[in-house]
């Protein structure tokens, strides 16, 4: 057996190896901690912009800074529907984990197949001037592999659609990706999310949408299109966003 | 050892159509299925694995006569480990829509064989110098047919290259019926197969016996 064998070398060796790889690797997380930081709170911010209709794709940081200095970030309570003072360091899915501030969900309650939810959540509102111009809801719900997680922006009698964004998803590309399809987002501006009773109605069909109330499904992409359904229908309705829009047509907001 | 130019040549390139890593050798497959439906995410995955796979190269043939060989493999595995998580965390500052997309697939590039296989059956055994060439080769032999196949699943899959529209589909008012299947991975297996065949009608010895 070679020096190179013994055990005691062969401990050193391990050691000094993992010490040195967890220091280049710690060191590699923090540095680049910040930058990451930033890059998910802009991407979120583009988002926002995207599905509020006040900004095309893509925009620089300094054009998506400055457009966003018009939007309010608020943090409402699901189950009142009032705005509240926002918790230090509020971070709604950290709160959907988190047994003390989250809310579970079992069978048909768990519409949009998530599990649990916070129980705040954030809204986003544009204001022209001290009139309500734009309610942004973020939702998400599970479509066929993933969670699927956007921004969906109405007007402020709370039912007809500005814009929609899906920014994260999993979905198989090509087919339910398509739902970041800007083609296929493009239908939902104009949209009636809620019937006159306030209830949500928005439904994806198969072929062609023939009213309002409906969006064309994706084709071969049934399931993902259900979980976009779903996802709707949970956060438009009472355990959603639902008190909140209440308020918000009550003039309260 | 006396640097060999001719040597250094047929490291580097060899792996490219000669000894390709994945139509030759048949490694490395998952990510090759994954990554391949849109050219740009083929793009930044090739140049993940090859800075990986050329710098672990580097490092293991650097430390090569002080790694105890029962412990070799768990010790080329926690350098190459380390080195993707730095690819990981790079990506994620600096190219984070991307990084999005290649999802777990960049960390995946930990138990992508032809790392593991270059480190093993190279490093181990050869210089430094030589060692970062092999791996540079290997990794460029992955990216050509990465590339390769991007291409033609984003062209034909989609109509577009890189985002660009080259085929107008009828999905956006073109004459072009985008072809659904080329953007599931599993298309990637005609795909590869059908490009090992014509390397092996071309560089006839590749092809392997009867048995």
């Amino acid at each position: 057996m070679s020096k190179k064998e013994s055990p005691i070398k062969t401990i050193i060796v391990a050691v000094i190896l993992s010490l040195v790889c967890s220091i280049v690797v710690s060191f590699a997380a923090i540095q680049l901690k910040p930058a990451q930081e930033l890059n998910k709170e802009l991407d979120r911010k583009r988002n926002i912009l995207i599905a509020a209709g006040l900004l095309e794709q893509g925009g620089t940081k300094a054009e998506i800074e400055e457009l966003f200095k018009q939007v309010e970030t608020k943090v409402v309570d699901l189950s009142t529907g009032e705005i509240v003072e926002p918790p230090k360091d509020f971070n709604q899915r950290q709160f959907a984990k988190n047994p003390e501030t989250n809310k579970v969900l079992e069978g048909k309650a768990d519409i949009a197949g998530i599990k649990k939810r916070s129980q705040l959540a954030n809204v986003y509102l544009v204001r022209d001037g001290q009139k309500l111009d734009t309610i942004i809801l973020p939702v998400h719900g599970y479509g066929l592999w993933s969670t699927m997680y956007g921004f969906l922006a109405l007007e402020p009698d709370t039912t007809t659609v500005v814009g929609f964004k899906y920014y994260e998803q999993g979905e198989t590309s090509g087919l339910g990706g398509e739902i970041e399809n800007p083609s296929w987002l493009a239908q939902w501006p104009g949209k009636e999310v809620l019937n006159e009773q306030g209830e949500p109605v928005i439904k994806l069909v198969k072929g062609s949408a023939q009213n309002e109330h409906q969006v064309d499904g994706l084709s071969g992409a049934t399931l993902t299109s259900n979980g976009v359904e779903n996802t709707m229908t949970y956060w438009l309705g009472e355990d959603g966003f639902g008190p909140f829009l209440e308020r918000v047509r009550a003039g309260e907001i | 050892m006396a640097f060999d130019k001719q040597e250094a040549k047929s490291v580097l390139f060899s792996p490219i159509f000669n000894n390709n890593p994945i139509a030759l050798q048949v490694l490395g497959i998952c990510s090759a299925l994954a990554v391949t439906s849109k050219l740009e995410t083929a793009l930044v995955m090739s140049l993940a694995l090859t800075s990986v796979i050329a710098l672990s190269n580097l490092l293991i043939s650097l430390i090569r006569n002080q790694i105890p060989s029962s412990i070799r493999i768990i010790v080329q595995m926690t350098i190459i480990a380390s080195l993707v998580i730095l690819v990981d965390q790079l990506l994620k500052a600096y190219a984070y829509e991307v990084s999005k997309q290649l999802s777990v697939f960049v960390g995946l590039i930990i138990t992508n064989c032809i790392v593991m296989g270059r480190a093993e059956a190279y490093a181990m055994k050869n210089g430094p110098f030589m060692s970062f060439l092999d791996g540079l080769g290997n990794g460029l032999g992955y990216s050509v047919l990465l590339i390769v196949v991007g291409i033609i699943r984003e062209l034909l899959g989609t109509g577009e290259l890189l985002g660009y529209t080259i085929l107008p589909s009828t999905a956006n008012g073109g004459w072009y019926e985008t072809n659904g299947m080329l953007v599931l991975p599993a298309s990637s297996f005609f795909i590869i197969g059908f490009l090992i065949w014509a390397l092996r009608v071309w560089k006839k010895d590749q092809v392997e016996d009867k048995e």
